[in-house]
């Protein structure tokens, strides 16, 4: 069993949802990352999602498109961020790590040698926003020859037919996008999610992490009550980008530690 | 003979094309795809497209024969297919036109654009006006800055132009941002592409609506020649007039098609929008195509005199015309373009726009090589009063 899979079976078994927050990796800046990702853990994170900063984020609202401009101010790129993870793989062999991001980077790679690398370096899964289940085949076979997830996202426009095509290829937990918009929009429809959601597990066998537009505990201790898994971005972003550095730390730690409060508060429905 | 049938069921040109999007955007381009598909055998629809086409864009447009300039040259004659002629002044209206009537007839109300030059943000704003939609453009604040005189025209067409203030703040982050508005607004909004980039089924569907150029241009050889050109010219930014006028002749082999990117301060320097020439395929904006970027995938600023040709990608159709070998791509700069710009006012009487005069710049070094009974048909995509101001500062001149 991988990291991924091994999380949410132990998390299964003490009745808990997982808490995956994101963070852009080189974002404030690069020696930041790798501290941010131990953090996180700390404060009860269990799964890191590692955005790889990219000049065009066209899913993106403007709180992960700043972070992702103040990491390429650093010159952070792919490698930087393979790096990244390797470095944190030294003191944590135990947390999952998912990158996610944009094509580009990995087509300058190439497949074989971005897989090759990327296993290397101790990623668990990737999600890549612009290649859907379409576009991807060859993607997703490299992926599998190194034993790495592809996580894939679905929306709540996405049709059943389409769900069943997701449902093939993906691996590790598919990423459920709670609204219609980029990320970091504030409207999150619960009852939306919750009928879309029963549509999906019915089709989906692996978990199914729920995110955009979460931004407290009491949205996430609701969305964790319908998902397997809570994702978290552009709210600890803002705190990464308006916290003074001597306290960035505490501040993230506090924040996370309040979303996994709230999360463990939440019932387990029945199944 | 062989029947050019691209792109595929799912939009592919050889390995470019396709669609990248993130998973909220597929429902609407397939919806969007269904919807064309049904419209594009319509009767109705196209006698409506060919009716606006004739009465309210001004088209046919002229095959103009630029006699004196040609003979200055000393070659090949120039003729220019006269796209600056069109109802607000480029070709971009012949899309915009058909992307309107297809919007209409889905039942949506607002229309969003993305612009660069302004040149597709007026050819939306005019059409939401004659369709009496709401329109949106997103427009990178440099470029609402260098193109003062566009965003007034949009406003008093009633459109909102919005700065964008990310990236590098131009074309390229403008259509970021109107990929957001879609993804946000999808039920009532469309999305009027300007150019035969992004997702499947826009460049198919840009290309159709523009093809119209090409289509004018076959018949207005034979019947004002007796024969058609012996080699076709147009700028290439995203490609849309280019692919307009090529289109319809990409069976015919002997007839050399030849897209004139911008080499802004030269290709060998870090000023230019050369995509095919210089740079390599990726992904970007919904489609595999040519960028302009560094190693690491991250996409370049790029520079061109020409507002409208100043974009790191390129239609993915080019990128599969370049690879086959079919069409020819070569780049000239800002200055060979500025010196056709003012060769064509002084020989012509015509002001052709900066992104045109790139095409004119290349026929100007093609033509001397050729005999005196070759011909050169150029598409003169666009007329030059919007860039009068950027072409007095050049001459050290402030209007």
């Amino acid at each position: 069993m991988n990291r991924i899979a091994s999380t949410f079976s132990s998390l299964g078994a003490q009745n808990k949802k997982a808490l995956i927050p994101f963070i852009t990796a080189g974002d404030p800046e690069p020696a930041m990352t790798v501290r941010l990702m131990h953090e996180l853990v700390q404060a009860g994170a269990d799964i890191i999602e590692l955005g790889v900063p990219f000049s065009d984020p066209m899913a993106d609202g403007p709180t992960i498109q700043r972070s992702s401009e103040r990491a390429l101010q650093h010159g952070v790129g792919l490698k930087d961020v393979l790096a990244m993870v390797a470095e944190f793989r030294k003191a944590d062999q135990t947390t999952p790590v998912v990158l996610m991001g944009y094509a580009n980077p990995i087509e300058a790679m190439g497949y074989q040698g971005f897989a090759m690398a990327a296993r290397e370096s101790g990623v668990d899964g990737v999600l890549i926003v612009d290649y859907p289940p379409e576009e991807c085949e060859e993607w997703v076979n490299q992926l599998e020859h190194q034993s790495i997830d592809p996580i894939f996202l679905l929306s709540p426009t996405t049709p059943k037919a389409r769900v069943e095509k997701v449902a093939k290829l993906a691996k590790g937990y598919v990423y459920y996008v709670s609204l219609k918009g980029v990320t970091g929009a504030s409207h999150l429809d619960l009852t939306d999610v919750r009928k879309k959601l029963a549509e999906v597990r019915a089709i989906i066998s692996v978990p199914i992490g729920v995110g955009f537009g979460i931004r407290d505990g009491a949205t996430a201790k609701a969305v964790a009550g319908l998902a397997d898994a809570v994702v978290v971005g552009s709210r600890i972003i803002e705190e990464i980008e308006n916290a003074p550095s001597d306290i960035l730390l505490s501040n993230v730690n506090s924040l996370v530690k309040s979303l996994r409060a709230a999360i463990d508060q939440a019932a387990v429905p029945l199944s | 003979m062989k029947i050019y049938d691209l792109p595929d069921k799912r939009g592919h040109f050889g390995p470019y094309g396709g669609t990248f999007v993130a998973e909220t955007l597929i429902a609407a381009l397939e919806e969007l795809l269904a919807q064309y598909q049904h419209f594009r055998d319509d009767v109705d629809f196209q006698a409506e497209f060919s009716h606006e086409l004739r009465h309210y864009v001004g088209r046919p447009t002229p095959i103009y024969h630029a006699k004196r300039w040609s003979a200055h040259l000393g070659g090949a004659q120039i003729l220019l297919k006269r796209e600056d002629l069109n109802h607000t002044g480029a070709h971009k209206i012949n899309n915009t036109v058909g992307q309107a009537l297809l919007a209409k007839r889905m039942g949506k109300t607002r229309v969003i654009a993305e612009t660069g030059a302004g040149q597709h943000g007026v050819a939306s704003a005019t059409v939401a006006a004659r369709y009496g939609m709401e329109c949106i453009v997103y427009m990178g604040s440099e470029d609402v800055k260098r193109q003062a005189t566009n965003v007034y025209r949009m406003k008093l067409l009633g459109a909102t132009v919005i700065p964008v203030e990310s990236g590098s703040r131009t074309l390229k982050d403008a259509l970021n941002e109107a990929m957001r508005d879609w993804v946000t607004n999808v039920e009532n909004t469309y999305y009027i592409i300007g150019t035969v980039a992004g997702p499947h089924p826009y460049p198919m569907m840009v290309r159709d609506f523009q093809a119209v150029i090409g289509r004018e241009a076959k018949i207005q050889m034979t019947e004002e020649y007796g024969r058609q050109p012996d080699a076709l010219i147009a700028c290439v930014g995203g490609g849309s007039n280019a692919i307009g006028l090529f289109y319809p002749y990409i069976d015919n082999d002997e007839i050399r098609m030849i897209g004139v990117e911008a080499a802004g301060k030269g290709v060998d320097t870090n000023q230019h929008a050369a995509t095919l020439v210089t740079g390599r395929p990726g992904v970007l904006h919904g489609n595999r195509t040519y960028l302009i970027q560094d190693d690491n995938g991250q996409i370049i600023e790029t520079h061109s005199i020409s507002a409208g040709l100043d974009y790191p990608g390129v239609g993915p159709e080019h990128a599969w015309l370049k690879d086959s070998g079919r069409a020819e791509y070569v780049a000239v700069t800002d200055e060979e373009a500025l010196s056709a710009f003012h060769a064509l006012c002084r020989f012509e009487g015509i002001i052709p726009a900066l992104e045109s005069s790139h095409a004119l710049a290349y026929a100007a070094k093609l033509a001397p090589t050729l005999g005196k009974d070759k011909l050169l048909l150029v598409n003169l995509s666009g007329r030059g009063d919007k860039d009068m101001v950027t072409v007095a500062q050049q001459s050290g001149i402030d209007l």
